[in-house]
């Protein structure tokens, strides 16, 4: 039986979650940005598995599952999407997408 | 048991770090890989096999694999000095900063939460299926129907029409 | 009896409806047919009334019937009221029955024209409006019908509103009496401040116990309904906007600038004739701009040569001949005049239509010549017209109505020898004018031939009009010539008598001099534009003939004295405080943009980035709760 406490799990959890967010900022390129999209979906579904063990319902383990099919679809999504830009762009800096500017 | 959800942890955070540090694609995508697999350890001390099973079937062998697939098609990993002139360690300051402060935000918020015994039971995969087939069911379906409509959208998203010019009209 | 009253001025009104709302589906002839119609249903249901109340006299003074209650505000109130005396019903049979011979003559001169129903609608409107000025029982409904004629007559001088100079005469003639207009709204309100209502009986009565004659306020008032006046009658210094007027088609001119529109402002002065006789002097001021006017209009008249404006400056100079008498307190003979001014004047503007109709819209009388056998009904009526505006002695009903008036201009208590004399000048000048007029357009060599002859539309209003400018004259003959004075005692129960000196038997002395007078003016005319003697030609160009050509250069005069320093003042305060008030909320607004906009420029991680700060404080702030 685990007997770490419950806060420990979700800051570690949140840990996990800022670092993506950290990522997301910091990187420029494309793909490195999807990624750390993918690391905030995980953080967040380590969660939903902590809270279930917490107040002993499946429904945490079915979210997570939900989750995961969400998230393979966004990421198939994404890199077409990134397939794309390169395609037009030439190049995967985000910043050459700024077409939507004011003026 | 403690101690291995510890040791899965400080594998999981130290490998994220490299992953969103690191300059070459393919070494970040295979240290993504490696932490979610010690999340998926994690998974398996939480109670919860079929999820640990499910984590690295899916997360890390398909969606994973995808990003590497793509990737490898679009030579990313060759631009190193790319990469280098784009990472410079100003960038880091503000994103820090602003994780640092979301950081004590949610230890703030634990601390005002109220202390719960943690459950007796194990939950078994037998109990997630048949909540997942019977109370659940619509979004099963309307997540099937989610997952037809990304196979599509990536289908036509990801096509791109070639112009086959005749030779007597390529410009030269 | 009564509820027909109402019914005079709702039969044209309701006709306008229709024409407007259905006009477009309704074919020519029944839209002529609905126009004209309206208007002859009017005259008749006019002339029955008119029959009634004549019978009625003297006990019944008047008939009055409210329609409905316009407005009621705390001691203000005005109703939608109809009072029909002597006086309104000299003017409704005029407007309703030369209306409808008009009406009749607008089917066959407007037939070729593309707005045949939207004439008929404007010009029911404004009968409608005029026949509500007439009727209306208070001052305030008045002032509608006022508004209403002015309005159309702007509608109707620009009715072939695709040539910009029609728009621009019809402007001129909407701002002009403007001018006039306003002070009259400003009389009415000291009126209603006096005295608590806008009823004109009552404002009458209450004005002779309340107010002493000569005070300040009875000539204030007296004065600004005298400018409203002047304005409506195109008299000096007002008058300017007759002569382009012309613009319109000529049954427009025939209806409004003769007969009716212009003589609304000598229907106001005989309305609120009290208010005049407790202000002497502005009656004084009345007689003295009739008289003035009436020259330079005769003067003016001389030097055109657009057969409509000869005949513009001529209604300009008749109204100042019914302003002379209103002056000197000949209210009936001011009326009698109207009559019959109406009736030749009319006949004159539709004779000249029907000759610029059927010389290809040839306006220039030096252009036309020896029409008089080719178009001899025209040329006989607009003979008859003629004599009777010369004011041919005994044969014409205008030698009756002119010479009332200038026997009164003399005789009067109020008038003299120096009045008569302006008179007599005038009419001198009138029948100078109106002969030169029949002796270049219809003798000598055909310059211009006609294009087709008349229909019968035009020609039997022509007829109609030439034989009341005749006979019209019968009812009222003077003293010396047998005493009949069957218009006077009609109009004298509402206005009051012309006070004479004791010169009554010096009368027939001024009948044969005037009688002399216009003779001598059509000899002259014989001799000056029938035998064209060589100093006619050299006269012709003139730098006296050009100012008379120009009325006396009064356009230019306004131009520079009005016009220009107006125009001054609007370009030196294009920039002023409040415009700049407006420009800096404006440019504020800019400068915000161009700030704001800095923080969309397109990047991604911007975005993003800003997501993260503002997730960071809101969760910081929900924390420190």
């Amino acid at each position: 039986m685990l007997t770490v406490p419950v806060e420990t799990q979700i800051l570690f959890a949140g840990i996990l979650f800022l670092l993506g967010l950290v990522g997301l900022l910091v990187r420029r390129n494309l793909v490195f940005m999807l990624m750390s999209i993918e690391i905030m979906f995980n953080s967040a579904g380590l969660v939903f598995i902590i809270a279930a063990r917490q107040w002993n319902q499946p429904d945490g383990q079915v979210m997570f599952i939900f989750i995961l099919a969400v998230t393979a679809v966004e990421v198939a999504i994404g890199l077409a999407l990134i397939l794309q830009v390169y395609h037009h762009f030439k190049t995967l800096d985000v910043d050459a997408i700024n077409k939507l500017k004011d003026n | 048991m403690d101690i291995f959800f510890y040791i899965a942890a400080a594998i999981a955070i130290l490998s994220t770090i490299l992953a969103i540090s690191g300059r070459n694609a393919i070494h970040s995508l295979l240290f993504l890989i490696l932490s979610l697999l010690a999340i998926s350890v994690v998974f398996y001390l939480l109670d919860a096999p079929f999820i640990a099973a499910l984590e690295v079937i899916i997360y890390a062998g398909a969606i994973m694999v995808l990003f590497i697939f793509v990737t490898m098609m679009l030579n990313i990993g060759l631009e190193h000095k790319q990469e280098k002139k784009w990472l410079r360690p100003q960038m880091w300051i503000l994103p820090s900063i602003l994780a640092a402060i979301l950081f004590i935000d949610l230890m703030l918020a634990l601390k005002n939460m109220p202390t719960v015994v943690a459950g007796k039971q194990v939950i078994l995969p037998k109990q997630v299926g048949i909540s997942l087939f019977t109370t659940y069911l619509l979004a099963v379906e309307i997540a099937a129907i989610l997952l037809m409509g990304g196979v599509i959208g990536a289908y036509h998203l990801g096509s791109q029409k070639k112009k086959v010019l005749h030779r007597f009209l390529i410009k030269k | 009896m009564k509820s027909i009253i109402a019914l005079i001025p709702a039969l044209p009104l309701f006709s306008f409806l229709i024409l407007v709302l259905f006009g477009g589906k309704l074919s020519r002839k029944v839209a002529g047919w609905v126009g004209a119609g309206s208007v002859g249903i009017a005259a008749l249901l006019t002339v029955i009334v008119g029959i009634d109340l004549i019978q009625a006299l003297p006990g019944v003074k008047s008939y009055s019937v409210v329609v409905w209650q316009w407005m009621h505000a705390g001691n203000l109130s005005a109703n939608i009221a109809f009072s029909l005396d002597a006086l309104s019903i000299v003017f409704c049979f005029v407007i309703t029955f030369v209306g409808f011979l008009i009406h009749i003559y607008s089917i066959g001169f407007m037939a070729k024209d593309e707005g045949f129903t939207r004439f008929f609608a404007y010009m029911n409107l404004f009968v409608s409006s005029m026949l509500i000025l007439v009727l209306a029982d208070n001052i305030l409904l008045m002032y509608l019908g006022w508004e209403g004629v002015g309005l159309c007559s702007y509608l109707l001088i620009g009715f072939w509103y695709k040539e910009p100079e029609n728009g621009t005469a019809a402007r001129k003639a909407f701002i002009i009496t403007r001018i006039g207009d306003t002070a009259m709204i400003i009389g009415i309100f000291i009126l209603f401040v006096s005295f608590g209502t806008f009823n004109i009986q009552e404002i009458m009565h209450l004005a002779s116990t309340k107010w002493a004659i000569g005070s300040s306020i009875a000539v204030l008032t007296a004065a600004l309904l005298l400018g409203g006046a002047l304005g409506k009658s195109a008299q000096l210094p007002l008058q300017t906007w007759l002569p382009d007027a012309m613009a319109g088609p000529s049954p427009v001119s025939a209806l409004i600038h003769a007969a009716t529109m212009v003589t609304a402002g000598v229907y106001l002065i005989a309305r609120t004739n009290v208010l005049f006789s407790l202000a002497p002097i502005v009656q004084t001021v009345i007689a003295v701009i009739g008289a003035l006017t009436l020259l330079v209009a005769g003067f003016s008249a001389l030097g055109q040569h657009d057969l409509k404006r000869i005949l513009a400056y001529s209604t300009i100079s008749q109204i100042g001949y019914m302003f002379l008498a209103l002056g000197v307190g000949a209210y009936s003979g001011a009326i009698f005049h109207f009559m019959i001014h109406a009736f030749f004047k009319a006949l004159l503007f539709l004779a000249a239509g029907v000759v610029i109709q059927v010389l290809d819209e040839e306006h220039d009388i030096f252009k036309m010549g020896g029409l008089r056998k080719k178009m001899p009904v025209v040329f006989l009526t607009f003979l008859i017209g003629s004599a009777s505006l010369s004011a041919l002695p005994l044969v014409t009903a205008g030698f009756y109505s002119k010479d009332a008036i200038l026997w009164f201009a003399y005789s009067s208590n109020s008038g003299g020898m120096v009045l008569w004399l302006a008179g007599i000048v005038g009419a001198f000048l009138t029948a100078l004018y109106s002969f030169r007029m029949i002796f270049i357009t219809f003798y000598g060599k055909i310059k211009t031939e006609p294009s087709f002859n008349a229909g019968r539309f035009m020609t039997v209003p022509l007829i109609i009009l030439a034989v009341l400018s005749v006979l019209g004259g019968f009812i009222e003959l003077p003293a010396s010539l047998g005493n009949i004075h069957l218009f006077s005692d009609l109009v004298n129960n509402t206005l009051p008598a012309v006070a004479i000196r004791n010169v009554e038997h010096m009368e027939w002395l001024f009948q044969i001099l005037s009688s002399l007078i216009a003779l001598s003016g059509i000899y002259l005319a014989y001799r000056w534009y029938y035998l064209k003697p060589p100093y006619m030609e050299s006269f012709r160009k003139s730098r006296l003939n050009h100012f008379f050509e120009k009325g006396f250069e009064f356009d230019k005069l306004y131009q520079l004295v009005v016009v220009k320093p107006v125009v001054w003042l609007a370009e030196v305060d294009k920039k002023d405080f409040f415009d700049l008030l407006n420009i800096s909320i404006a440019k504020l607004a800019i400068r915000m943009n161009l700030i704001l906009s800095i923080a969309q420029n397109g990047k991604l991680r911007w975005y993003l980035l800003s997501f993260a700060i503002g997730i960071a404080l809101i969760l910081t702030i929900m924390m420190k709760q």
